[in-house]
């Protein structure tokens, strides 16, 4: 027995691990450490800290930035479980800030407003991992590339509906069942179709699935769009302003929790959807003027 | 054999296929009423205090006791080992252990995620050469009573241990695709 040997810290391995330890989880948008604690109650993986949640942002309008240092602080010091945190697309000194804060995930988000309308961060350059969101395959394999160790599906965030979530969630896996399905000098011209690397576009041929963990995020509001999300392939999920814009944040929270857990067992999505109080009101996406749709941040 | 992995939140997946390519059926276990047949379960790496509200919420910790006494081993990894320990430092108030196993664990004992790490480990019991440990916001073993077995140490802090039919690693043998630990627990935990 002894003392190990080469021992090294930010491999890819360990930075796509902690996403592997998050599966069949929910993670829950928190802007306080009174939230974050109702979440870890309730059974979260991992809390999101913000300033507002989607909605708010939404409402409000103007430039959403990275959360304020001592928010993200004083969510870090109230839970134990992992604290994620936002940095606008490409905001690559936001996101040195967060990693200096000792967030334990950063998610580059097109919730808050881009900062960069061509470039993302350079995510091999950090030890913190990131979670990036994808509309399609292309785009989660341009994550993957720039060092993303997780993704999400976008949907449109701040809606309490999850139709864009599916969208997008069912866009992945027929693209992924399309490259399973194509022979092998197809795979060049695919890769440039997808607009992303020939290697990854193989690696997902061969393997039938993404690289690196996949969560679905984006409107969920409800124990029944968790386990939708859930039976449609997506390994977990994020809930934004689903729990903390509705009437009962902590039942609804639990009860999010019990339906990705048991997410085929319709007797107990059943049992823990009933009498949760009142849903966030949600909104209809052709609504939204298109300039205004997050999920179109991101390239 | 059939060995279940308990499958409420994290890693289980990844146990099962290391499982089934050792010719080994491995169950996901979501419900209570799984426990019954199993020779061994596994606790898989994950968040313990998401893990551990849904075992309580499920009826959890009386059934894997109950099993357990009857005869199944019961191997944690990580967050499992959290699970299985009697004494957890840094716990959540309202964080209940199983408390199978005579070991003081420590959660997130290294730090945050940017302090996770893999390191190569000689393992008692794991033979050609070094096991490669992943330790993601990782616990260590503090101390272990008489009757437990050191297996396993890294900087001097205890990273696996043994005592009779309980089997904790504090890192992710699941997530190297070595299933070397998996066969020591399948050929000498398991039974024992």
């Amino acid at each position: 027995m002894t003392q190990a040997r080469t021992t090294t810290t930010a491999t890819l391995r360990v930075k796509t691990g902690l996403a592997e330890m998050l599966k069949g989880g929910v993670i829950m948008d928190v802007v306080s450490a009174e939230q974050a604690k109702i979440a870890e109650d309730a059974g979260a993986v991992a809390v999101m800290a913000l300033e507002r949640v989607p909605a708010d942002i939404r409402a409000s309008g103007g430039v959403a930035r990275m959360a304020d240092p001592s928010i993200v602080e004083d969510i870090i010091n109230s839970v134990s479980v992992p604290v994620m945190a936002k940095c606008r697309i490409g905001h690559f000194v936001e996101a040195q800030v967060l990693e200096s804060l000792g967030v334990d995930y950063i998610d580059e988000s097109e919730v808050l407003t881009p900062a960069d309308e061509e470039h993302h961060v350079n995510k091999w350059d950090f030890s913190v991992p990131f979670v990036c969101g994808c509309r399609n395959l292309g785009e989660a394999l341009r994550r993957i590339s720039e060092g993303a160790a997780m993704i999400r599906t976008k949907g449109e965030p701040g809606t309490g509906n999850v139709v864009e979530a599916v969208r997008h969630m069912r866009t992945v896996t027929d693209e992924i069942a399309w490259l399973k399905g194509i022979r092998s000098e197809q795979l060049f011209a695919a890769a440039k179709d997808l607009q992303a690397p020939y290697e990854l576009v193989k690696w997902v041929a061969e393997n039938g699935k993404l690289p690196v963990v996949n969560f679905s995020a984006g409107g969920i509001a409800t124990p029944a769009d968790a386990a939708l999300m859930m039976q449609l392939g997506c390994d977990g999920v994020f809930v934004g302003s689903g729990i903390f814009k509705s009437g009962d944040p902590s039942k609804r929270a639990k009860a999010i929790v019990e339906a990705t857990t048991h997410f085929e067992d319709v007797g107990i999505i059943a049992r823990v959807s009933r009498d949760l109080g009142e849903a966030m009101v949600g909104i209809n996406i052709s609504d939204i003027p298109e300039g205004e749709r997050m999920q179109e941040r991101g390239w | 054999m059939k060995v279940g992995v308990l499958a409420l939140q994290g890693a289980f997946r990844e146990h099962i296929v290391t499982l089934e390519a050792l010719g080994v059926s491995g169950v996901a276990v979501r419900l209570p009423e799984q426990l019954g047949d199993l020779t061994g379960l596994i606790i898989p790496g994950g968040e313990s205090t998401a893990i551990g509200k849904l075992m309580r919420t499920y009826g959890f910790y009386e059934a894997i006791r109950q099993q357990h006494g009857a005869g199944m081993a019961v191997w944690g990894t990580c967050a499992g080992a959290i699970l299985m320990a009697k004494e957890v430092l840094d716990a959540l108030p309202d964080q209940e252990a199983l408390g199978l196993m005579d070991i003081a664990i420590r959660r997130n004992a290294y730090g945050r995620q940017v302090d996770s790490f893999e390191a190569d480990l000689d393992m008692r019991g794991v033979d050609n050469g070094p096991f490669r440990g992943v330790f993601i916001r990782a616990p260590w073993i503090e101390s272990v009573s008489d009757g437990v077995e050191v297996l396993a140490r890294h900087d001097g802090h205890i990273v696996a241990a043994r005592q009779r039919d309980l089997l904790a690693t504090t890192f992710h043998p699941e997530l190297t695709g070595d299933p070397r630990i998996h066969t020591y627990f399948l050929d000498s935990v398991v039974g024992a």
